[in-house]
């Protein structure tokens, strides 16, 4: 329940810690007085103080006014993600920590890359991970059954992490110096494209099951990607997906985009993800120093 | 629908400056090429700045097109996507305007 208005906990973001249980309300998606015209979808299961009286309000704008000063800002609208997604970049990088911001389309496999790759990798390298989902906290668990430390970050209604979450996520998670942190993002081509959170790279999981003209339909993440990874290779043989072509979309609207091809469920073209993974934790280690 | 969210900067970036001053206008500006719709921004705002200085502020949005240069062969034009390819058929173009999301200016009503 929220302070403010007691709305039902679907309209918040919240943090769960999977190592100790323990959850937390992080913000609220409505942090402004109740407007007007917003239609309540969560159960209305308080004792408002406020009456919600507000009259509609049709642009009645202040037309009419003379005009008054001008007020130059020149600010960034996302300057405030920004600056703390450049904290915990430089958090992560004084730890020597690689972290890595995953995203994709709703059921392109990240959670079972993610699942493969912590039991693979277990003996060598120690990962952590940020489950972001609007709700539930199946994948954390499956995170944590793979043997890695999870918190599960529930956005909502929110479509996408942003970098308080993270910063947030981190103070739960508690990664160790030198380990790779994975942050899940909210499955989703959009928004995460826009919201830094502080990662050193971003990796774009497109699957054959998808169409090949993904990073034609949505540049943006693509663009801002520094990975592509094709997956579900196994299922090639079914579907007509076009590997060739879903690359050359890639490159197009990225021509520095690296792309790798594996299948999280038989392990093809694993070794090739688990090499980029030790590179780029090499670099970070180097890149303290630099 | 990260529009939302973006109002809700917007307007608070507005509100922390106007410091209880009421505002009349916003005008933001935004690349043609920046990933947010318009028409959902202008739509979230009314919503979002409902009880703080920018309640009822009209919003300008002043569109800045897409510019490249290429880093082939050097010439600069107008890009409509992210990704249009140079004239002389190279991809690696080097983005010079287009991907702003700015709040750029308020006006305040004037002092009775």
């Amino acid at each position: 329940m929220c302070d403010h208005c007691g709305c039902g906990e679907g309209a918040a973001t919240t943090l769960l810690n999977l190592q100790t249980g323990k959850e937390t309300i992080m913000r609220h998606r409505h942090d402004h007085p109740h407007d007007h015209d917003h239609h309540h979808d969560h159960p209305h299961d308080h004792d408002h103080d406020h009456p919600h009286d507000h009259d509609h309000h049709h642009h009645h704008h202040a037309h009419a006014t003379s005009p008054g000063a001008v007020v130059e800002l020149e600010t960034r609208v996302l300057a405030k993600n920004d600056a703390l997604a450049r904290e915990n970049r430089a958090w992560f990088t004084g730890r020597e920590i690689l972290a890595l911001n995953l995203v994709s389309s709703p059921g392109a496999g990240k959670t079972t890359l993610l699942e493969r790759t912590i039991r693979d990798l277990a003996a060598e390298l120690r990962l952590f991970v940020i489950e972001g989902d609007q709700a539930t906290a199946n994948d954390g668990a499956r995170i944590r059954a793979a043997g890695a430390p999870a918190v599960q970050v529930n956005t909502g209604t929110g479509c996408h992490l942003e970098a308080d979450m993270v910063a947030r996520g981190l103070q739960e998670l508690r990664p160790s110096a030198g380990s790779i942190v994975m942050i899940e993002n909210v499955g989703n081509l959009v928004c995460p494209a826009l919201f830094d959170l502080g990662e050193r790279a971003k990796v774009v999981i497109l699957s054959v099951t998808e169409g090949e003209d993904k990073p034609l339909k949505y540049p943006h993440m693509f663009k801002a990607a520094e990975l592509m990874i094709l997956n579900k290779l196994d299922l090639l043989p079914h579907v007509d997906f076009d590997v060739a072509r879903a690359i050359a979309n890639a490159s197009e609207v990225n021509p520095a985009i690296s792309v790798l091809q594996l299948s999280a469920r038989n392990g093809q073209g694993l070794d090739g993800w688990y090499a980029w993974l030790r590179r780029e934790a090499a670099n970070v280690r180097e890149a303290i120093f630099n | 629908m990260h529009e939302l969210g973006i109002a809700r900067n917007i307007v608070a970036i507005v509100d922390e400056a106007a410091k209880g001053r009421r505002v009349v206008c916003v005008t933001l500006e935004i690349g043609a090429l920046a990933g947010v719709m318009r028409e959902a921004i202008a739509f979230c705002f009314d919503a979002v700045a409902a009880g703080t200085a920018a309640e009822g502020a009209k919003l300008d949005i002043v569109v800045v097109e897409g510019r490249a240069r290429c880093q082939a062969c050097g010439s600069e034009f107008a890009t409509e996507t992210l990704f249009a390819a140079c004239a002389c058929g190279s991809h690696h173009l080097t983005r010079l305007r287009g991907e702003e999301l700015n709040v750029k200016s308020m006006e305040l009503m004037e002092a009775a």
